[in-house]
């Protein structure tokens, strides 16, 4: 599996929320890997597990009622979750950064948005702050924001959602990352102005040449622009393949009910979309059998009693299923 | 064609659309309307004029200048407000009393402010076992008397400071001694002030948009968290200027607090009791100048406290 190219990996990471009402089995033991310059889409539904997984990954849970359980996050030969505190803000900003869902609220409403942008560089490098007021200019450019070198003196409140998601990218790369983490970016705005943020952020990747991680359960979004895709459920990984692999041949039922929920242009509307019945599962309780059994319309004795574990079908395609779904029986 | 060229010239941007208030132009706006912060301020500023101006005009010397032979004298033309017990003038003892207690005011509110931005920020930021720690301790503080803590503390410390010379003058060291008691007693408030904000304002998503930039905790303390606590801490470092001066007054009148021949609006009133009935210059202009300046900071933080207020939509 792991190859030179591959600079990110995740091992049987296991975070959990110890809360008054009992412990979240948020994420319970996600493995992935990722290869230099390639984009990989996690998709799910809400309080799947996604963010928390990539927050766990760059250790942003906080800790407590957060833990950390168990697992490694191998990244450049250097387990993200041994290093220490001030270790690890090296490694934030710099070498991954991340962009999150809602541009409203991720921007310190009292300071500039200059100064919010230089303040990354002026932790991650030794430029100057004419240096870095010149840098900050060419990355608000960069983003496409007209009038940069006047904006810079202006407070978030000044600029748009769209404007100021383009701000938040432009702080994320302001350090040329080799991996970029993408939490629903796009969900908080509005049609026209995500497609204008995945034209640039693809754009952006492209110049850059980093890795990106976009979590998103937009699944044409995910068609647009990842290589790979990883579907979660209840903190699982329930499948895992490149997206033509994962449009064309769903290995997995979740899957499938999700890919029969989406509307596509290209099919004519024959008869209703499909919902998936009942509701994700508690995650208060400590998952027995595959999580996804009260839902599976494949559901068979075993799935109850034995949660699959992600295994490998075809080169590269991987499901965490009991039955094979083209047949309907146990593999 | 005809309808276009009766039309002006093209607007500019700038004519079209005012430039956005900002918040300084806000709060402005908010707290001119508060007709009692304005006078507040207003006062405010003549007693700034009285205390330190009035220096050009009488000498210290002439202040602290014993005359025993016109001790007790009532208003005069060459005595404005009197003389005292010791027959020094009251009208120069006002003066540079007023200086040494409004710097005691100030001082003391910044040494409070320091210490409660300090402890609030730190209990309110790491939580956990640090915040249990830092705000029992505040509590603690909170439930003991701060007068009582007062006067035997300066009981104890005002005498242990020598005599300073600051600007070719010479400060009783008790002066620094009641600044630092004021100062070390009044933070509790603050503090769980500070701390409260902290607490909310560090689960919003900004500051874990700063913590996925790698920002250090002592920056996301002090250049993110702490200017969106900037408004609480303005109206209470007012309230507390106003605080310490009449906690200053409070200790000097009973006579622990500063030391003669310093004079400060407190420690003028220290032997006036005496003389309510029989000499009542001595404890009126003193008295009053306290009232003045407490009620008028009072107005002014109130004034502060609306116009800083982001729910007060009023402009």
């Amino acid at each position: 599996m792991t190859d030179n190219h591959t600079f990110l990996e995740v091992k049987d990471l296991k975070t959990r929320f110890h809360t008054p009402e009992g412990t979240v089995f948020a994420v319970n033991g996600v493995s992935f890997s990722l290869k230099e310059g390639e984009t990989l889409a996690v998709v799910g539904e809400s309080g799947c597990g996604k963010s928390v997984t990539m927050m766990s990954l760059l250790r942003l849970i906080s800790i407590p009622p957060g833990k950390i359980e168990c697992g490694e996050v191998i990244y450049r030969d250097k387990d993200l979750l041994k290093l220490t505190e001030s270790e690890m803000e090296h490694i934030r900003g710099k070498e991954i950064a991340m962009i999150f869902q809602d541009p409203m609220t991720s921007l310190n409403p009292v300071l500039t948005v200059g100064r919010q942008l230089t303040e990354t560089l002026r932790t991650h490098t030794p430029m100057n702050p004419d240096q870095c007021r010149e840098r900050a200019i060419t990355l608000l450019d960069w983003v496409g924001i007209p009038d940069a070198k006047n904006r810079l003196n202006d407070h978030p409140h000044q600029f748009s959602g769209g404007m100021r998601q383009r701000v938040m990218i432009a702080m994320a790369l302001a350090c040329t990352p080799s991996l970029l983490i993408a939490d629903e970016p796009t969900t908080a705005l509005d049609v026209t102005i995500q497609a204008q943020i995945i034209e640039l952020v693809k754009r952006l990747k492209q110049d850059v040449g980093m890795a990106m991680i976009w979590i998103t359960h937009d699944l044409g979004v995910v068609a647009g622009m990842a290589d790979r895709v990883i579907v979660m459920y209840a903190g699982f990984i329930v499948e895992e393949a490149l997206v033509d692999d994962l449009y064309d041949n769903p290995l997995h039922p979740y899957t499938m009910a999700l890919l029969q929920a989406l509307p596509r242009a290209d099919r004519r509307r024959e008869k209703n979309l499909k919902s998936i019945q009942g509701s994700p599962p508690n995650l208060l309780a400590e998952p027995v059998g595959c999580p996804f059994a009260p839902r599976c319309e494949f559901v068979k004795e075993r799935c109850v009693r034995e949660n699959p574990i992600l295994t490998e079908i075809t080169g590269g395609h991987k499901t965490a299923c009991w039955v094979d779904v083209k047949t309907g029986g146990l593999r | 064609m005809t309808t276009t060229q009766n039309l002006p010239d093209q607007l500019l941007v700038t004519e079209v659309e005012s430039p956005p208030l900002t918040l300084a132009d806000l709060t402005w706006r908010r707290f001119r309307r508060h007709k009692m912060a304005i006078f507040g301020a207003f006062v405010l500023v003549f007693l700034f004029l009285y205390s330190f101006g009035g220096a050009f005009f009488v000498t210290e010397k002439y202040a602290n200048k014993t005359n025993t032979k016109e001790r007790l004298q009532a208003p005069s033309a060459a005595h404005p407000f009197g003389t005292d017990t010791v027959g020094r003038d009251i009208l120069a003892r006002t003066i540079y009393g007023g200086q040494i207690s409004i710097v005691i005011g100030l001082t003391a509110a910044f040494v409070e402010v320091m210490v409660g931005i300090l402890i609030g920020a730190i209990a309110g930021y790491f939580g956990g076992k640090i915040d249990s720690l830092l705000m029992r301790f505040t509590e603690a503080m909170l439930n003991m008397p701060t007068l009582l803590i007062l006067i035997i503390m300066s009981k104890f410390f005002s005498d242990k400071i020598a005599n300073v010379n600051i600007l070719g003058r010479t400060i009783s060291g008790s002066v620094i001694v009641i600044i630092f008691i004021i100062g070390l007693t009044s933070w509790p408030y603050l503090a769980r002030i500070v701390r409260a904000e902290f607490l909310s304002l560090k689960e919003r998503e900004f500051i874990l948009a700063a913590r996925a930039t790698g920002t250090p905790n002592w920056e996301i303390i002090f250049k993110h968290i702490l200017p969106n606590t900037i408004a609480p801490v303005v109206v209470n470092a007012t309230l507390g200027v106003a605080n310490a001066i009449s906690s200053e007054a409070y200790v000097s009148f009973l006579g622990m607090g500063v030391r003669a021949p310093t004079a400060t609006w407190g420690n003028m009133l220290e032997n006036a009791y005496r003389y309510i009935e029989t000499a009542y210059w001595l404890w009126l202009f003193p008295g009053l100048l306290i009232v003045l300046i407490t009620l008028s900071i009072n107005f002014l933080g109130d004034g502060l406290r609306d116009a800083l207020d982001p729910r007060s939509r009023t402009v």
